[in-house]
């Protein structure tokens, strides 16, 4: 890997997405949207203030999962892809530099949408609001890296989007925002135990509750960059140099 | 340079498949250094998998491709062989600049390369348009300068010429000739027959197999063809005949 053609990759995607205005509006809008919408339905009762910091994790996974598959599936329908690995950029500088991009992008996602809940929606979370923000980036950079991984089983962007409910859907239902994750029929606990998104609400969940959430919200953190990681190794395995 | 009196690219006996069927069926064959060498041939025949091969990202069932001295797609080889896919593969959604801003970044070209490939491919009042703006031509010259960017020593072309217009046919032709003088190779692959006199060699390939491997002159002498055309039909008849 090279941190110098790492970055011009980085680079080179977020000029892609400044010049799509439309995507850029829909990223930072959409989950300011639905969780207004969310507060607006609990308006005058405490829920929101129990459910909205786990959906402010959700939210970011998703949308960062969508467009992320989308963008890499572009890049290897189009060509672009078996050209850049006939030039000396590296596998890992390829993904890192949509992992920097991506990245970058859900940070600010991650801040408008925790500002919002908190400033315009009035949430309330016991543990520290920096956490929240820190949870937060790490959900959309769990949907940047996923993302990356499934982009390389579909070949169409039909099949990518369609990848979101195949995906996300069982994760969504599994995560403990339904139903606590621990009063699941055993079965749907034991794989609700090894999906991320399950850290990632069991993390915003601690925060809603527990002033000192430091160290819980630590290991949740840390066992979804795990997730992050390992997803990020799988979707370099998926690029080949060489196809049939 | 020091391994100037190796071949630009040596094929050994090469087989590819593609699905269940041999597209190469044990291909062999040299190109020389400092030459524009023609791959003609009817689509279908095998081209772009010999170009994806030399470049390194076909997977091959056997046989060995050499270039510039070393193995096909080794990574000292990335950026010394430029290549252009057969469709523009350059980001439709940047500018002509962006584009070449990033491959010229790819190959640790100087950014004064940026500006001189934008003249030399003739794009200068649309440098700041976006790609998917631009016309076919247009966008395939976008395309060959990505390739140009830090001065490859070998050039891999598949079709390049074939969305152009006569005019621009013509002057990317003069481009090739005026590269091959200062010393670079390249491979050009067509179906479009007329071309060939404009190459020092022509390979023809059919269903896989090299029909000829000459100079144009040598084309037509061996075939007392008028053209490169004829020329290729008669070495048809001639291999069904046999």
């Amino acid at each position: 890997m090279s941190p110098r053609l790492t970055l011009a990759t980085a680079r080179r995607v977020l000029l892609q997405l400044r010049a799509d205005h439309r995507t850029l509006v829909l990223m930072i809008a959409v989950p300011c949207v639905l969780l207004g919408m969310l507060a607006w339905i609990f308006d005058g009762t405490p829920v929101f203030d129990s459910v909205g910091a786990p959906f402010l994790g959700v939210f970011p996974f998703v949308v960062m999962f969508v467009i992320t598959s989308v963008a890499t599936l572009r890049e290897r329908s189009s060509g672009t892809l078996e050209r850049l690995l006939s030039t000396p950029l590296g596998k890992g500088d390829f993904l890192g530099g949509y992992a920097l991009a991506f990245g970058a992008l859900a940070v600010v996602q991650a801040l408008v949408a925790t500002g919002f809940a908190i400033w315009v929606c009035g949430l309330d979370v016991a543990g520290p609001r920096s956490l929240l923000v820190v949870v937060a980036v790490t959900d959309a950079v769990l949907g940047t890296a996923t993302g990356l991984f499934v982009s390389a089983f579909a070949r169409t962007e039909f099949q990518a989007v369609q990848f979101m409910p195949a995906f996300v859907f069982p994760q969504f239902l599994l995560c403990g925002l339904l139903l606590p994750r621990d009063a699941l029929p055993r079965a749907l606990e034991l794989a609700s135990d090894v999906l991320p998104l399950s850290y990632a609400v069991d993390a915003m969940r601690t925060l809603t509750t527990q002033a000192d959430a430091a160290g819980d919200v630590g290991r949740d953190v840390a066992i979804v960059a795990s997730f992050v990681v390992a997803a990020v190794a799988a979707g370099s395995l998926t690029l080949r140099r060489r196809t049939p | 340079m020091m391994n100037d009196q190796v071949p630009a690219v040596v094929v050994d006996d090469l087989h590819v498949f593609r699905g269940s069927r041999e597209v190469l069926p044990g291909i062999s064959l040299t190109v020389p250094r400092g030459q524009v060498v023609g791959l003609l041939g009817p689509n279908g025949g095998g081209k772009t998998t010999l170009l994806r091969s030399i470049i390194g990202v076909q997977i091959v069932a056997g046989g060995t491709v050499t270039v510039l001295g070393e193995p096909a797609g080794s990574p000292g080889l990335r950026s010394r062989v430029g290549y252009v896919t057969q469709d523009a593969s350059v980001y439709g959604d940047l500018t002509v600049r962006a584009n070449l801003t990033y491959f010229a970044a790819l190959v640790g070209a100087p950014r004064s390369d940026v500006e001189r490939l934008i003249e030399v491919v003739d794009l200068t009042a649309d440098v700041d348009s976006r790609v998917d703006r631009l016309s076919g031509g247009q966008r395939s010259r976008v395309s060959l300068a990505a390739a140009l960017v830090g001065s490859p020593e070998l050039l891999i072309l598949d079709e390049p010429t074939v969305a152009l217009d006569p005019l621009l046919r013509r002057d990317l032709w003069a481009l090739f000739r005026s590269l091959a003088d200062e010393g670079t190779t390249l491979l050009v692959s067509s179906h479009v027959m007329d071309e060939a006199t404009r190459c020092d060699r022509l390979l023809l390939l059919r269903e896989g197999r090299l029909l000829a491997d000459d100079s144009p002159d040598g084309l037509l002498a061996r075939t007392g063809a008028p053209n490169a055309e004829q020329a290729f039909f008669t070495l048809i008849e001639k291999e069904e005949a046999v």
